[in-house]
């Protein structure tokens, strides 16, 4: 294709506060093709398309569309120009039925809603026409997900649109709507629209693309045609970064189990299954880690061994003993760390003081209380010692946690999780926020902890933290665990197709 | 008592049910707006009491019953611009907010009263009952109906009114859009605070309107803190109305006739409760419908949150 480009982006730059979102990005999609966007989560593809779309305005650089500079302020503009963008949120009003969040926003305000016949019968028409099953008159709140997502994209091709933006829409999906939906994909371009697809997931992107780009860290640093690439090359791009693989290993073998996990299953909170059968083994001295892009499970299966979300079936045992469904604070209460995912929603409490925060689960036990009551001085003296062991960088032990650096909260939490003296530990993210320094120090601080004798699974999405420090590695791909694999035998791009859930690889099962 | 006795006792009942729901009406229906889009406005016993104020006021100097009424919506309305300000730009717990101008609308309006007309110890001319040819000589049902003033009868069509708008305009819809999913609404291109100020106003003004009637349509004469909690009941309506403005209609209805009962078994001699007691039985009868209709259910799921512009 000779002619002007389609949609031209070129040198993107978006910055949220410290975060560099778009890191000068450039790019261009032609009329007429599905192009995907692949990355993993927070390489930038979401926002590039919101800003493409009108919900987020670059910082600096030009986008072209159909040969004119265009600046949108809303969404609304975007969609004048005939840009629309299905959002991994949707933007459905849920008491509202199909037709009224259609006509949401649409012609004065003061006028009256007399032509909803007219507006049923089109969207009945369009409906028909891509096979999509809505109806004008259902109340969003009583669709499923994939239904609302039907009447998302009906609502983009309402509006009148020649390129659409999916950001992540299989990743609500069940395989079967999934099918449905990429070949929807295909129809539109048949009937001569142009689709970008936002994925992370290598075998639907080469399923349905025209070209794929590649992203990471803010900036496109591939665009190929699916015929000139495949599944392998492709996960070397997006996750192409060099790994440091040396580090002293734990020569002793490891001892007995201390945690086993049989079978587990969970639901997330939004009632879709999230960990389907898991079963995995954690022997005291080493660590175990779990990758995975983001949204595979992992947060689930964490909540669920830890107590915070319900078991459906399957049996978690922690020295032997059966702790599945038991409330998190008998769960902690049996030697059982957790450094969880999310600091502020199930580490710290924020607005209370360190000293507070490294007795969240003992204050009620000797030597920090008595009789009912605080021991004040206990309490401060084995706060300044963890501040001092672990070197949190803080004013005092009183100080409200909320203040220090995400870093330092970080390492408080690790530091009171391990001076508990848990056999085993549970980490989601360990560096999560925390700086290079601080990083390889907590790191330490594992390393030494699994050779005292602990037991440790590591979650993480970040492989870097994974081949540091882990002595086994399992891959978590919808649910699932897909394979399991040392970090020194491993290839990088091996564990990116696993990550991918590509399983064709005979050599990974080991 | 006989039957005849009771058929005029009942449309006597029906009478001042209607007369005495009319401010619960009228705040119920535009704390229902104000709702929907989200800002649970507390406020209202405050903006009523500002309503009823101004509407005396106006109508003390002027001799108009209109000029009152207007008045009371304008004073209303005011004090909903210092809420809406508060809430939707500043950000402000709207329940703080909301007390905050309860205290100062009672504050304030007694203060004025106190300075300015409480030596004159003079009333004002308030609306008389309209005769309408041939409805209001029906036996029974005339009494129960039809010897009401123009006030009292407004408010049929304020329900009505309010209804098409919320439900059949392009702005009602927007409305309530705004207080289950203000993100929805942003990316279509309207602006959500400007329909929540919208909703507050509407909302105000009808609080400002319902204040009013107390003093020109009821007793002739401004008192402190004359709604006595009439506010603080037209929250508990919408939440009984499940945020529908026909429903804010009837069960405010249901309240008035609480209101009459009290009134009119009071005055039966055989009735050996103590008065105190009847009193109460409007707060009481609020009381008992908040335990039953209990749950969120039809709440505007964003209601009382403000919204962060992206």
């Amino acid at each position: 294709m000779s002619q002007k480009p389609f949609l031209r982006i070129e040198n993107i730059r978006k910055r949220f506060g410290p975060i560099i979102a778009s890191d000068g990005v450039s790019l261009e999609i032609e009329e007429g093709e599905i192009h995907s966007l692949l990355g993993e989560n927070g390489a930038g593809k979401s926002v590039l398309m919101s800003m493409i779309c009108g919900m987020v305005r670059p910082d600096e650089g030009e986008i072209v569309f159909k040969g004119e500079t265009v600046r949108f302020n809303s969404p609304r503009e975007a969609i004048r120009q005939r840009i629309g963008m299905v959002h991994q949120h949707f933007m459905l009003v849920p008491n509202l039925t199909v037709a009224e969040n259609y006509i949401l926003g649409q012609g004065s305000a003061l006028r009256v809603i007399n032509d909803m016949d007219k507006v049923h019968a089109k969207i009945r028409e369009l409906s028909d026409r891509y096979a999509l099953d809505v109806r004008p008159d259902a109340i969003i709140e009583d669709l499923s997900v994939g239904e609302q997502q039907r009447v998302e994209i009906l609502k983009v091709l309402f509006h009148g649109i020649d390129l659409l933006i999916l950001d992540e829409p299989t990743a609500v999906l069940t395989p079967q709507e999934t099918d449905r939906l990429l070949s929807l994909m295909g129809d539109l371009v048949k009937d001569g629209k142009t689709v970008v697809f936002i994925s992370h997931k290598l075998d639907e992107v080469m399923r349905v693309s025209n070209r794929i780009s590649v992203m990471r860290d803010g900036r496109v640093v591939h665009t190929v045609h699916v015929g000139e690439t495949n599944a392998r090359e492709l996960a070397r791009m997006m996750v192409g970064r060099d790994v440091r693989m040396e580090l002293p290993r734990s020569p002793e073998p490891p001892g007995r189990t201390v945690l086993s996990v049989e079978n587990l299953t969970c639901r997330a909170e939004t009632g879709l299954p999230a960990v389907r059968g898991v079963s995995l083994n954690v022997r005291a001295g080493e660590i175990v880690g779990i990758a995975g892009v983001s949204g595979n499970g992992q947060t689930e299966l964490s909540l669920a061994l830890s107590g915070l979300l319900p078991v459906d079936s399957g049996r978690v045992m922690l020295n032997g003993k059966d702790i599945t469904g038991l409330d998190p604070a008998t769960i902690n209460a049996s030697s059982f760390s957790h450094i969880p995912e999310d600091r502020h929603k199930h580490g710290i409490v924020v607005s209370m003081s360190l000293s507070e925060n490294t007795i969240l689960q003992r204050y009620d036990q000797k030597p920090f209380a008595s009789g009912g009551m605080l021991n004040r001085g206990v309490i401060g003296e084995h706060t300044r010692d963890l501040i001092k062991r672990f070197r949190v960088k803080s004013r005092d032990e009183n100080q409200a946690i909320g203040s220090l650096s995400g870093g330092n909260q970080q390492k408080l939490v690790v530091a009171r999780e391990l001076a508990r003296n848990p056999d085993f530990i549970l980490v989601n993210q360990l560096a999560r926020g925390i700086d290079i320094g601080a990083m390889e120090f907590v790191m330490e601080e594992m390393l030494k902890q699994r050779d005292n004798g602990r037991a440790i699974l590591l979650i993480s999405t970040e492989l870097e933290e994974l081949f540091a420090i882990c002595d086994r590695i399992l891959v978590m791909f919808h649910g699932e665990i897909l394979g399991e694999l040392p970090p020194d035998r491993t290839r990088l791009d091996e564990l990116g197709l696993l990550m991918a859930g590509q399983t064709e690889q005979p050599a990974l099962a080991s | 008592m006989d039957d005849m006795m009771f058929l005029t006792f009942l449309a006597t009942l029906v009478g001042a049910a209607w007369r005495l729901a009319t401010p619960l009406i009228f705040a119920s229906i535009g704390e229902v707006f104000s709702e929907r889009a989200g800002v649970l406005n507390i406020g209202l016993e405050g903006t009523m009491l500002v309503g009823a104020f101004c509407g005396f006021a106006a109508a003390f100097a002027s001799g108009s019953i209109l000029l009152g009424l207007l008045a009371g919506v304008a004073g209303g309305m005011l004090f909903g611009l210092i809420f809406a300000f508060f809430t939707i730009t500043i950000k402000a717990d709207q329940i703080v907010v909301g007390a905050a101008l309860n205290l100062l609308g009672m504050g304030l309006t007694a203060f004025l009263f106190r300075t300015y007309y409480v030596s004159t110890g003079k009333g004002i001319e308030i609306a008389q009952p309209v005769h309408i040819p041939f409805l209001s000589d029906i036996p029974f049902l005339g009494e129960a109906f039809f010897r009401q003033n123009l006030i009292v009868y407004s408010t049929v069509l304020v329900a009505i009114l309010a209804s098409l708008v919320l439900f059949r305009t392009s702005f009602g819809l927007t409305l309530r859009a705004v207080g289950e999913h203000p993100k929805a609404v942003d990316v279509a291109g309207r602006n959500v605070a400007g329909y929540r100020y919208a909703a507050v106003l509407v909302g105000t003004g009808l609080a400002g309107l319902g204040g009013a009637f107390l003093t020109l349509g009821h007793s002739n004469q401004f008192v402190e803190g004359i709604t006595s909690g009439r506010g603080f009941i037209a929250l508990a309506v919408v939440v009984f109305a499940r945020w529908s403005p026909t429903g804010a209609f009837f069960v405010s209805l249901l309240f008035g006739l609480f209101y009459a009962l009290q009134l009119m078994l009071q005055a039966q001699a055989s009735i050996v409760v103590p008065y105190q007691v009847l009193q109460a039985l409007p707060y009481i009868m609020t009381i008992v419908t908040l335990v039953v209709v209990r749950g969120k259910g039809a709440a505007p799921s964003k209601l009382g949150q403000p919204y962060e512009m992206r």
